[in-house]
């Protein structure tokens, strides 16, 4: 019963993504464009322009805004799973402010090189976002921001004592989360330069995901999801409680540490690649659950299928609303997500139905 | 009746958050009966529960059908010891069908599907605590009492030969109560060994033996019939209750206040 509606579910989603990526195509800075129209139109200037903008700049965004819904969608199934919280959201293991210190500090070593008189620094500092279209500042930031991700999930291990108790874990990722934000803000407060640039990461961003990046998402996600897939079975006895999980002859121990680890590796590459993108990790699950009540072997295909619904529209959101200039994506989904779950709330009846006072 | 040793413990302590819950016991549960754990909250029923299903850090030795319990591989221990715990359960978007295919996980190789061993066992256990009828519903979407047959069947899903149950009739109304009674008696009829802690003394003195606990001891283990068994029942409440029998059966009741300040109960009627 439960497999049939997940695949109906799973077909809208694949329609609904179909659509953005047909409106992605003609979505740009002019509003829209018949793009795909020029695409299959005769053989001419009109159309060799088209393919530049749509092979180089749209299709790539486009794609990888899905793929970066799917990785956060994916890891915020696995976070509220695994922290058996509906509140869990994938950057709960410090990987978001981790992410930004990277971002910080490399941002504000570009600037004192600048100092220096390197050449990357001119476009480090002239940026006016952090997806710099440099390919070496980009891939200078992206390993930053991944970096910092992977270091501060270890971070709140090591503090955690490992991943042994969830409250711990759950502390120690708060703890780490508070103190790296800190850190970050002290870093900026002694390279100002860097505000701006910093902005367009902490804001979130679409706008400048390439080929490369849009491949690495989607063979990560492709890897997370298979990986989630096959562990789906421990976060649904882990949900009957640790000691009945443990009871059913499960090996929690490393069984969560292997959780842990594609949680890691999903929310870090999205946000390496896209900067921190709020609420898609935490809304796409509850979305899932408003329609379907489902084990967490179904809930992951369908929570990666909505966020990338939910980061692909936002996306288009993003690009068409005020045209031709840009909203940041993070901006909008933190908005739409912040209405959402606050209709939930006062609906009373889904998953968070349990927080309304 | 079978007089083997289903769970046994020697010189077992235990400490929780540093502080110690167990003292140095040293207990047999013999196989095919129901021992009932009683005695004053904090006395460490919960506690002894959880280290003789493997599930504490512990000192001393917990062995099953005479197998130390920690060298024992983690499946087959699965495979001969069921548990069912109190309040832990957030599988509120898992229908009761799916909740108690749980049960069957140690009878499961990792990623294979359900075969048809495990398709009769959910079904046994869900018509078994009456709870088939709703098998497609959310456990979220039940009652507290619908709730606690759903994970009463999930434990008898596993088809264990020993059967530990901490606070099973949490929520359940007395009729329920009574069903759970005709389970652990068909439980035992078919040879199993079940081990519980309740608080509703009334209920447990229906059990073939008991261990009484207080401050983290045994103070006594004994078969039910005994009168000695049930003295030591009433000294671990302070003597706060009373058991007396009723209509052959046993029930336990709380000294009140000599006058009932609720519903006094006019001087002319029997005690």
């Amino acid at each position: 019963m439960n497999v049939t509606r997940t695949g109906g579910l799973l077909a809208w989603a694949a329609l609904v993504c179909a659509a953005v990526v047909v409106l992605g195509l003609c979505i740009g800075s002019a509003g829209f464009e018949n793009t795909v129209g020029a695409l299959l139109g005769p053989p001419n200037a009109e159309r060799a322009m088209a393919q530049q903008i749509v092979w180089d700049i749209r299709l790539p965004r486009t794609l990888g805004a899905l793929a970066a819904g799917a990785l956060l969608g994916l890891a915020g199934a696995l976070a509220q799973g695994l922290f058996r919280n509906p509140l869990a959201d994938p950057y709960l293991l410090g990987s978001a402010s981790g992410a930004s210190l990277g971002v910080a500090l490399a941002l504000a070593s570009m600037g004192s090189a600048g100092m220096l008189g390197s050449s990357v620094v001119n476009e480090a500092s002239v940026a006016a976002s952090v997806f710099s279209s440099s390919v070496w500042v980009r891939l200078g930031l992206t390993g930053a921001a991944f970096a910092g991700a992977v270091l501060a999930v270890m971070l709140t291990l090591s503090l955690a004592r490992g991943v042994q108790h969830t409250l711990r874990l759950l502390l120690a990722g708060v703890i780490v989360g508070v103190v790296l934000g800190a850190v970050t803000s002290l870093v900026l407060l002694f390279s100002p330069d860097s505000l701006q640039a910093m902005q367009s990461f902490l804001l979130g961003s679409t706008s400048f995901i390439g080929w490369t990046s849009c491949l690495l998402m989607a063979v990560v996600w492709l890897l997370c999801a298979l990986a989630a897939w096959t562990l789906a079975r421990v976060l649904d006895g882990l949900s009957l409680g640790e000691a009945t999980a443990q009871s059913l002859g499960l090996p929690i121990g490393p069984l969560r540490a292997a959780l842990v680890a594609v949680l890691a590796l999903a929310t870090g590459t999205a946000v390496a690649q896209t900067g921190l993108i709020a609420f898609v990790g935490l809304a796409a699950p509850h979305l899932v659950r408003a329609m379907a009540r489902v084990p967490h072997r179904q809930l992951m295909w369908l929570s990666s299928a909505m966020g990338a619904v939910l980061l692909g529209g936002a996306d288009l959101l993003a690009r068409w609303l005020i045209a031709p200039q840009e909203l940041p994506v993070g901006v909008l989904t933190a908005v739409l997500g912040g209405l959402y779950l606050l209709w939930l709330m006062h609906r009373g009846s889904g998953s968070l139905g349990g927080l309304r006072t | 009746m079978k007089s083997g040793i289903a769970l046994s413990a020697q010189s077992l302590s235990a400490s929780l958050g540093g502080r110690a819950v167990l003292y140095d016991i040293s207990l047999n549960i013999v196989q095919g009966q129901w021992t009932s754990i009683l005695g004053p909250n904090g006395a460490g029923k919960s506690t002894l529960l959880k280290a003789f299903a493997g599930l504490l850090p512990h000192s001393g030795s917990v062995s099953l059908l005479g197998q130390p319990i920690q060298s024992m591989p983690r499946r087959s221990r699965a495979r001969a010891l069921a548990w069912l715990g109190q309040n832990e359960t957030a599988a509120d978007d898992l229908s009761a069908w799916d909740v108690v295919m749980l049960g069957r996980l140690p009878h499961q190789a990792w990623l294979a599907p359900p075969n048809d061993k495990d398709l009769a066992a959910v079904e046994r256990a869900l018509r078994f605590t009456q709870a088939w009828d709703w098998r497609h519903r959310p456990l979220g979407q039940l009652s507290g009492g619908e709730r606690q047959r759903v994970l009463l069947a999930r434990a008898l899903a596993v088809e264990a030969q020993v059967l530990l149950m901490d606070e099973p009739l949490a929520n359940l109304d007395p009729p329920h109560q009574a069903d759970w009674l005709c389970v652990v008696e068909a439980l035992l009829m078919h040879g199993g060994t079940v081990v519980s802690v309740l608080h509703e003394i009334t209920i447990a003195l229906n059990a073939n033996r008991l261990v009484v606990m207080r401050e983290g001891r045994v103070t006594h283990h004994g078969a039910t019939q005994d009168a000695a068994t049930r003295d030591a029942v009433c000294q671990a409440f302070d003597k706060r209750i009373a058991i007396h029998p009723l209509n052959g059966q046993w029930v336990a009741l709380p000294h009140i206040p000599s006058v009932n300040p609720f519903h006094p109960v006019p001087k002319d009627a029997s005690p």
